[in-house]
């Protein structure tokens, strides 16, 4: 019983202190998630006040916030808007995943962490944070601008990369053979073939199976598909998160905005303590010497991503300021960074040092990409009255 | 009108359009049933200057507003063969005399001649109102009378 109340106190303060975290994230205009981690980071090992028996409950909890983290991710678009935004987009979404995904993977093999760390890297560089995306963009009242859409169907083309890299990346950590590798892309993209066909064909059974009027029914029917399916395809060395993401693009309609409303509260929660036990598991000591690569990389990867919304946006016709926008817009990277580079660290087949450079690039860019998206539009006006070159910045 | 549609993905849909002042003007409805009115800047047609949320009653009653002088010209354009009778709405002001009171109270057809053919209430038009029928504050009062009888229509109703 005394193990309990010890227990129930170090989560309750753990939560209680997270909800303060993310109250003056929000009143500063930045997101949670840097500050998520650098609580993370606070306690653990090597931290300030190491936690004691509450690892069982925090480890399964991250691993459902991995998984809620990313079936919302899969919900967040219908496999209609998936498949328009794939006819629409695939040149800025390539040029998008050329420019972002480089400087990644060049900084692990100049590191020397190999095919697999570069990989990996190049992932966290890549994917931006649709999350503090969507909030930055209705917080600064731009939903109705012209550039959005640009933005917005850059982030579903990422949204498709992620269904297929994220089974290649778990083929290639598991250690298969270059063959194998090829062998996981080719069932990658069978899978996601047959999820959109069955979510574009018969989206309404997928649908109505998990579907319920009770919304408490609804809430543990869905919670309940998502991590049988997370399981099964973990069991089939797939990875729960990417299971997830296919139920989620599965689900449609209706249903999914359901879904969405009922288990973003539940997705916040677990998150929250997913971003902590990723910060738990990183020694606060491994981070100062890689915080300047992070600072490099960081800033060439800035650049990468509003040279991706400029072009974008430009050939959308949109004028030099909405594109300076959309490519500010684009910056933030954060929760499935974080996911990627968890991925690669549990599996063992990287260098420990990728987690700490992930999570110092993480702490970096979430803060960055709010900033930018908001002193875009002043700084691109100063500079243009000055009669300078036009910013990009 | 050009009405253009834009789906905004994760988000909703996006409906604007080109006016004469030069400047988009459209509503944004978001998956979960919420409006936001935007109106773009006018320094820069891509940038919006104004993305105000709105409740579907609210967006109602803001179409009702826009929307009842188009109802007013449709009557008028009825009207137009019958000489000397014009029509025009009348706001029930909150707090006024007339707010939660009915139409059978105002004797308007034996003081005035005018007659109420329809009121507009949060972007609904309830036509032919009967005499029970009971007003309230920000309801729009169409009437059709000539033009001494909506003289006197507008003196009763503001009083």
């Amino acid at each position: 019983m005394h193990n309990t109340a010890i227990a129930l106190v170090q989560l309750g303060a753990v939560f209680f202190g997270l909800g303060l975290l993310g109250k003056m994230a929000w009143r500063i205009g930045i997101s949670p998630i840097p500050l998520y981690l650098i609580g993370g980071l606070a306690f653990g090992q090597g931290g300030l006040v190491p936690l004691h028996g509450i690892e069982d409950f925090t480890h399964i909890a991250s691993e459902i916030g991995v998984i809620l983290l990313l079936l919302l991710l899969g919900l967040e678009y219908s496999a209609a808007e998936l498949v328009t935004g794939l006819k629409r987009s695939w040149t800025a979404g390539v040029v998008d995943i050329v420019l972002n995904a480089a400087p990644g993977a060049i900084a692990a093999l100049i590191l020397g962490w190999g095919p697999v760390g570069a990989l990996a890297m190049a992932g966290v560089t890549y994917i931006s944070s649709s999350g503090i995306i969507a909030k930055v963009l209705g917080d600064l009242g731009r939903l109705g601008n012209r550039e959005t859409p640009v933005v917005l169907s850059v982030l579903v083309f990422e949204d498709l990369a992620m269904a297929l890299y994220l089974p290649i990346l778990t083929a290639v950590l598991a250690g298969v053979s270059f063959l194998g590798g090829l062998s996981a892309v080719g069932v990658s993209l069978l899978a996601i073939t047959v999820v959109l066909v069955i979510a574009l064909r018969f989206g309404k059974y997928v649908s109505a199976l998990v579907d319920s009027p009770d919304p408490e029914v609804f809430l543990l029917k869905v919670l309940g598909a998502a991590l049988l399916v997370a399981g099964v395809a973990s069991q089939l060395q797939v990875s729960a998160a990417v299971g997830a993401f296919l139920l989620g693009i599965a689900i449609s309609g209706s249903t999914a905005e359901n879904a969405t409303r009922m288990l973003e509260p539940l997705r916040d929660l677990f998150a929250a303590m997913f971003f902590v036990v990723f910060g738990l598991n990183t020694d606060p000591a491994s981070i100062p010497p890689v915080l300047a690569l992070a600072v490099a990389l960081a800033f060439v990867t800035t650049l990468t991503k509003v040279a991706t919304g400029w072009w974008a946006a430009k050939r959308q016709g949109i004028g030099r300021l909405g594109r300076a926008r959309a490519g500010a817009a684009l910056v933030a990277r954060g929760e499935f960074s974080i996911v990627i580079a968890s991925l690669a660290v549990a599996s063992g087949g990287v260098d420990g040092e990728l987690a700490a450079l992930a999570t110092a690039y993480v702490l970096l860019m979430a803060v960055l990409g709010p900033v930018a998206a908001r002193v875009v539009e002043p700084l691109a006006k100063f500079t243009r009255k000055r009669g300078t070159e036009p910013a990009t910045a | 009108m050009n009405v253009e549609v834009t789906p905004l993905p994760g988000i909703g849909t996006r409906q604007d359009f080109m006016i004469r002042a030069g400047r988009r003007i459209g509503v944004i409805t978001h998956r979960d049933g919420k409006f936001e009115l935007i109106v773009s800047s006018k320094d820069d047609p891509d940038d919006c200057s104004a993305s105000i949320a709105l409740t579907p009653a609210e967006a109602g009653t803001l179409a009702g507003l826009l929307g009842a002088p188009q109802l007013v010209a449709h009557l008028e354009e009825q009207h137009r063969d019958v000489a000397g009778i014009s029509t025009r709405q009348f706001p029930i002001v909150p707090g006024s005399t007339f707010d939660g009171r009915t139409l059978g109270e105002t004797e308007l057809r034996t003081r005035t001649g005018a007659s109420i053919v329809a009121v507009v209430r949060a972007g609904t038009v309830h036509p032919s109102p009967r005499p029970d029928f009971t007003f309230t504050g920000a309801d729009l009062v169409v009437v059709v009378g000539t033009a001494e009888g909506l003289a006197k229509t507008a003196d009763i109703l503001d009083g």
